[in-house]
């Protein structure tokens, strides 16, 4: 289901104008990161996606609706979020009702609604969990069952805003699978990001934003190398892409398996890059 | 000067089985900035509420072996006085903010009114905090109605506008940009170098190597590791204990392996050594060619 915002405009009750004419078209399947200052108007994005903000002008579109034009219950047909804090969004005694919350709520069959939470609970390795209570689970398995309430939902768009925030190295390890999953069957992904090297070994698209405006958007390898730009919204090329500029790559390298390969292919063949020479 | 003594601490909370913390013992000295990392659970949070009093004043629970900041038991100290020396920046913003004020300015003025500062030396510390902090453009609005980010510096400030000896951070920049923990990082730097002892929880461990002066791992509430960030990060049991490493680290780890970092050359922990070693390596397959 295609994505189309086309020029919106939105100002905050009390004037604060938090997005000054953004269009982005996003395709059926794609993996978009969006990255940016705090306060450059991700959320507030996003926000259009699912209806919980309308713009003050221009037009947000999914599939064929319109988001103004229709309801919020209805969207979230469509469009699944996740929110940062996982305890915004979890109130069930179990972890399955939980994640049996979402299904039920957009009238699938109890047959249909249980498929949905098995496959969920699969995805977010919560299998073993599903008849705990969720504020008894740590923090991070607490994110692990927010994710899956929403999955549950089957929406073709799912956003995720900061999913690694707090998070340690093994639930980042499980959000990265899920997303491969999510990806697998088809599904549209948007995540906002702070953590740029998650961005650059989970995501193909990069949107960057400043000031409520998309500032770039395009492939990884172009996005992530173009440093001054990213400054300008307080962003930093991730870890490896630094390196590879330090080291004079000419291509811009996002992951360890990009950079392995260009410094292998750098060695066989040093005389390529003048500045290896002499 | 030792300002931080553990000795065999063993904390269990009320109402569980399992200690939070197992036999940790460490030294840190004044003006030294140590980041204590873990994977989610290993009870990084639970050691800095125990520097912080919160441990065992406020949540009680079961805690052996010695625990002595500044030269006082942890146990014998009332918190309402510690408060004072030991600042605690809480993991979520949101906790910190008192609920008793309606803008940041005056947010940030709340402890020192407590303690009852008068109000000119109040404004004069408030304004340098909020200068340092990078938030004087905030200081009309309410705590309540900020981003994430936002309200991370605000509670920041709020703390070190009191001055404290020691000053606890549980991942003080969860929610902020990449500059904006850049500017968190070097703000505590400078804290450290005034003599403020620093204690941050925190995972980014490539922030860590640039500006830790040393490196506590934890995992399953037990002292896993101790050193400089070179030393630490770069210990292979990382990924085993749901560690975390930089890229650099995992980079070089991987050319390693297919003979491609100096032989003789500890893997790298910021950019700069990444870049020292990969040059080193191109510079000798240039001779061979």
């Amino acid at each position: 289901m295609r994505i189309s915002i086309e020029d919106v405009h939105f100002v905050y009750p009390g004037g604060v104008e938090a997005l000054r004419g953004v269009s982005l078209s996003i395709e059926p399947g794609e993996r978009v990161a969006i990255v940016g200052q705090n306060g450059a108007g991700k959320t507030t994005l996003v926000k259009h996606l699912n209806g919980l903000l309308r713009p003050t002008r221009g037009r947000v579109r999914i599939g064929d609706w319109d988001t103004a034009q229709v309801e919020v219950h209805r969207l979230a047909q469509r469009v699944g979020y996740v929110f940062q804090n996982p305890d915004g969004q979890l109130f069930c005694r179990t972890v399955a009702e939980e994640v049996a919350f979402g299904p039920r709520n957009l009238g699938y069959t109890p047959e249909e609604i249980s498929q949905r939470v098995a496959e969920a609970l699969a995805l977010a390795e919560l299998e073993d969990k599903a008849e705990a209570n969720p504020y008894d689970l740590s923090p991070s398995w607490r994110k692990m069952v927010a994710l899956a309430s929403v999955i549950a939902m089957d929406t073709p768009i799912v956003i995720f805003d900061e999913p690694t925030t707090g998070q340690d190295v093994r639930t980042i390890r499980r959000i990265e699978r899920m997303i491969e999953m999510l990806s697998q069957r088809g599904k549209t992904i948007l995540t906002i990001t702070h953590d740029i090297d998650f961005c650059a070994e989970n995501f193909e698209r990069v949107v960057v934003m400043g000031q409520g405006r998309v500032l770039l958007d395009g492939p990884k390898e172009m996005v992530l190398g173009m440093e001054a730009i990213l400054a300008q919204t307080y962003v930093e090329p991730p870890q490896l892409t630094r390196l590879g500029m330090r080291l004079g790559f000419e291509k811009t390298v996002c992951t360890s398996e990009q950079f392995l390969e260009t410094l292998r292919r750098r060695l066989d063949h040093p005389q390529s890059d003048p500045r290896a020479e002499g | 000067m030792a300002v931080i003594e553990i000795q065999n601490l063993t904390y269990t909370y009320p109402a569980t089985s399992h200690p939070a913390l197992r036999e940790v013992s460490l030294t840190v000295e004044a003006g030294e900035f140590v980041a204590i990392i873990g994977p989610n659970g290993a009870g990084k949070s639970t050691l800095c509420y125990t520097l912080a009093g919160f441990i065992p004043h406020f949540f009680k629970g079961e805690l052996q072996g010695e625990v002595r900041v500044a030269g006082q038991d942890i146990r014998r100290v009332r918190l309402e006085d510690w408060v004072l020396k030991v600042g605690l920046v809480f993991q979520n913003p949101f906790n910190q903010i008192s609920g008793a004020k309606f803008t940041v300015y005056e947010e940030i003025a709340f402890g020192l009114e407590n303690i009852g500062v008068p109000r000119e030396e109040m404004k004069r510390r408030v304004e340098e905090v909020m200068a340092l902090t990078g938030i004087e453009d905030l200081a009309d609005r309410s705590p309540y109605a900020l981003s994430g980010g936002q309200q991370q510096r605000v509670a920041l400030a709020s703390i070190l506008v009191m001055q404290p000896e020691v000053l606890v951070l549980d991942e003080p920049t969860s929610q902020l940009d990449p500059i904006g923990t850049r500017e968190v990082f070097q703000v505590i730097r400078r804290l450290a170098h005034q003599g403020v002892t620093i204690i941050m929880a925190e995972h980014k461990v490539e922030w860590i190597a640039e500006y830790a002066d040393r490196v506590i791992a934890l995992a399953e509430g037990r002292v896993i590791g101790t050193g400089t960030p070179a030393d630490v990060l770069t210990d292979p049991r990382l990924p085993d204990y749901g560690i975390g490493i930089s890229r650099y680290t995992a980079v070089a780890r991987r050319a390693a392996g297919e003979g491609l970092w100096p032989a003789e050359r500890r893997l790298p922990v910021t950019l700069d050594e990444a870049e020292a070693g990969f040059r080193a390596v191109e510079e000798a397959h240039a001779h061979l060619h």
